[in-house]
């Protein structure tokens, strides 16, 4: 005999908490600059005017690379450099993350074009950018970062399923981790098909351990719960379009500072519950 | 990590459906390439096309996620009694704690290259029956997996090129290990489409000729499609002899080129060095590797430059693209099973299409198969587009 009997199979078994404490914060969608300005809107604290999200240059690229890149490799790391930033925490020994529903939807838009045509000509910079890692093989080289690097996709649950694998990845290695999930729109006739409004990225530094740095403690576990809406319509609307999105409830307790269960989507029908207690 | 048994496993690709065939070609060395016939494509190439994927009718309820992938995905999944075993396993652990983790390099893709022929003359709309979830969109696969296997525990796909689908076997045991579910299937999909195959050959990547792994002359890979899966549980503490154990993995970045690898195979060793540390091994410990070995000048140099390095000059190893082609994403898990069916065949495998072995290379690179009753345990590279590696050991229980 092997395993457990069909009647201890019948029995449901909770899945163990997955816990991290939350060292840094990057953020980018519209009308949310970055998180230190994003915060007290997503708080309930100042008002959310959404405009179109504006994409920074991504300094920590070469140059050569920095003019290859496109709008999702630019919002990845973007993010991914704020919450670093925020952390104070060296990126070449961390492993990270990367979540999002699609890879690069101009660069798609553009080879799908192409291959319509007689020619059948495509750019093999684009192809290359093509992949749904681009986002984490330019961190790596930006950073110099040579620890494992993922790029997960769970179509809307996308963010979900980044959490819950940055939170296995601390879980086995004991060591910090990098949580980036990011979406661009597709540009049309894809936007029609993926209607993705505009571009929106979060970014977690999460530690193992309580650490002086540590803005909170989060735990993880599978849930029936239905996700939380949030109170401003606008923010609501971005969080139902934009998988990424889908973490505002989180953000918003880590914004609030405030002990709490933020619930999210995940896969159909199934949601996660992430506890949160400010650490400071 | 504690190690896990790959309690059942299948592979599909161009040199067979299920087990059984894939063994077969591997001892007779058939190479499963032939002239590029695929679709509408006029490249002069070579590739591994999986006869009779256009003919697998999906699930009335599952129409929407029609496409190749899903169609090989779901051929891939009748072989060797594997759904069966899967239907077992929900029986033994419920379907809410068996993960299913995936990898994909392009999914569905080839439905909206084919939709972007057939737009909208005035609005350049695209036709109202292209399904984006269900097809082209990476998770597309998993989802369909997921219901076709009626799974309902954690599922993802990974995305990481050429390493998608080892990188899911790391990913299930890090989920296994951390108590999450009992069991998991893992597994890689990929099948051929337009971006790929003009994307390679862009780069120059692509050989006119069947792909020749650590050939002196070898000129581009062959690109091949393949569904491959594998149901990872706990080890059981009365395993038989036999079964075969997935006791190493090992992640890394190479943090150097896009398209690229990095010239001494700096991101390769790391991820062979760990998953030999996973699996509390030294390099002597290891029977056979499994090379990436794509059969690119550079790739090839690179991986040889790390085994080399890390091995010495007596470790054995093959790349078996000769074989299958290189099948992307899929390629993780192939070779995984591969691996797999070879040391529960106790055959070393040599490379097919390789004639005279590259003199630069300073290991033993197998051109024949070998037969080893002390064949135990083998590593299995795969690297991808953003530096992207991963490196799994498997064992076979003495």
């Amino acid at each position: 005999m092997r395993g457990a009997s069909s009647t201890e199979a019948a029995r449901p078994k909770a899945s163990p908490e997955l816990t991290a404490y939350v060292r840094g914060i990057g953020l980018l969608g519209p009308g949310l600059a970055d998180w230190a300005s994003g915060a007290p809107i997503l708080a309930g604290e100042a008002p959310y005017h959404p405009c179109p999200t504006v994409l920074p240059a991504p300094q920590a690229l070469p140059p050569a690379e920095r003019r290859r890149t496109g709008a999702t490799v630019k919002l990845a790391i973007g993010v991914a450099q704020q919450a670093i930033v925020s952390a104070a925490i060296d990126p070449t020994q961390l492993a990270a993350v990367f979540a999002s529903s699609s890879g690069d939807g101009v660069i798609c838009h553009e080879i799908c074009e192409a291959l319509a045509t007689e020619e059948r000509q495509i750019s093999p910079t684009r192809f290359h950018n093509s992949v749904h890692n681009a986002a984490a093989g330019y961190w790596s080289i930006a950073t110099g970062a040579t620890a494992s690097s993922s790029a997960v996709c769970a179509y809307d649950a996308s963010f979900g399923a980044g959490l819950l694998e940055t939170l296995l990845q601390i879980a086995v290695s004991g060591a910090p981790a990098l949580l980036c999930a990011y979406e661009t729109p597709y540009p049309e006739p894809l936007l029609a098909k993926r209607p993705v409004p505009d571009s929106f990225g979060m970014a977690l530094v999460l530690t193992p351990t309580l650490e002086a740095a540590s803005l909170a403690r989060i735990a993880v576990a599978l849930s029936d719960a239905p996700a939380d809406r949030l109170p401003d319509p606008q923010l609501e609307a971005l969080r139902t379009r934009v998988p990424a999105a889908r973490s505002l409830p989180l953000l918003r307790l880590l914004a609030r500072r405030e002990e709490g269960r933020a619930r999210i989507d995940y896969l159909p029908e199934q949601y996660l519950a992430v506890e949160v207690s400010p650490c400071r | 990590m504690t190690s896990l048994l790959l309690s059942h496993f299948t592979a599909t690709s161009c040199i067979g459906r299920g087990i059984e065939q894939t063994a077969a070609s591997l001892r007779a060395q058939r190479s499963g390439l032939a002239p590029c016939a695929f679709e509408t494509v006029r490249l002069d190439t070579y590739v591994g096309e999986v006869p009779g994927v256009d003919e697998e009718s999906l699930p009335a309820q599952l129409k929407r996620f029609d496409c190749r992938n899903n169609r090989l995905a779901q051929l891939g999944l009748r072989q060797d009694g594997f759904r069966d075993a899967v239907q077992e396993s929900i029986g033994r652990w419920g379907r809410q704690r068996i993960g299913l983790i995936l990898g994909t390099s392009t999914s569905g893709m080839l439905a909206t290259e084919v939709a972007y022929r057939h737009r909208d003359p005035a609005t350049g709309a695209l036709p109202a029956d292209l399904d984006y979830a269900g097809t082209h969109n990476s998770y597309s696969l998993g989802a369909f997996a997921r219901r076709f296997l009626g799974l309902e525990g954690p599922a993802t796909v990974i995305s990481t090129a050429c390493s998608s689908s080892a990188k899911a076997f790391s990913a299930a045991w890090r989920m296994i290990e951390a108590g999450w579910i009992d069991a998991a299937v893992v597994g890689g999909v990929d099948s051929l489409c337009l971006t790929t195959l003009y994307g390679f050959h862009s780069l120059q990547l692509v050989s006119p000729a069947p792909c020749k792994p650590f050939d002196v002359a070898r000129n581009g890979i062959s690109i091949g499609e393949a569904a491959a899966f594998a149901l990872l549980e706990r080890t059981p503490a009365d395993v038989s002899c036999g079964s075969i154990l997935l006791t190493g993995s090992g992640e890394s970045s190479d943090a150097h080129h896009m398209s690229a690898p990095h010239p001494e195979g700096r991101g390769a060793r790391q991820a062979m060095e760990q998953a030999l540390a996973v699996a509390n091994l030294t390099p002597a410990d290891i029977d056979y590797i499994n090379l990436h070995g794509t059969g690119t000048p550079s790739n090839d140099a690179a991986e040889g430059c790390a085994v080399a390095g890390l091995f010495g000059p007596s470790i054995r190893a093959s790349s078996t693209k000769g074989c299958t082609g290189h099948t992307l994403g899929a390629a993780g898990a192939l070779e995984a099973v591969i691996c797999a069916i070879c040391l529960t065949q106790r055959l070393v495998p040599g490379s097919a299409n390789t004639a005279q072995v590259d003199p630069a290379i300073g290991f033993d690179y197998l051109r024949e198969n070998r037969t080893d009753e002390r064949f135990r345990r083998a590593l299995s590279n795969s690297f991808g587009f953003g530096g992207s590696n991963c490196s799994l050991v498997l064992e076979r229980c003495a």
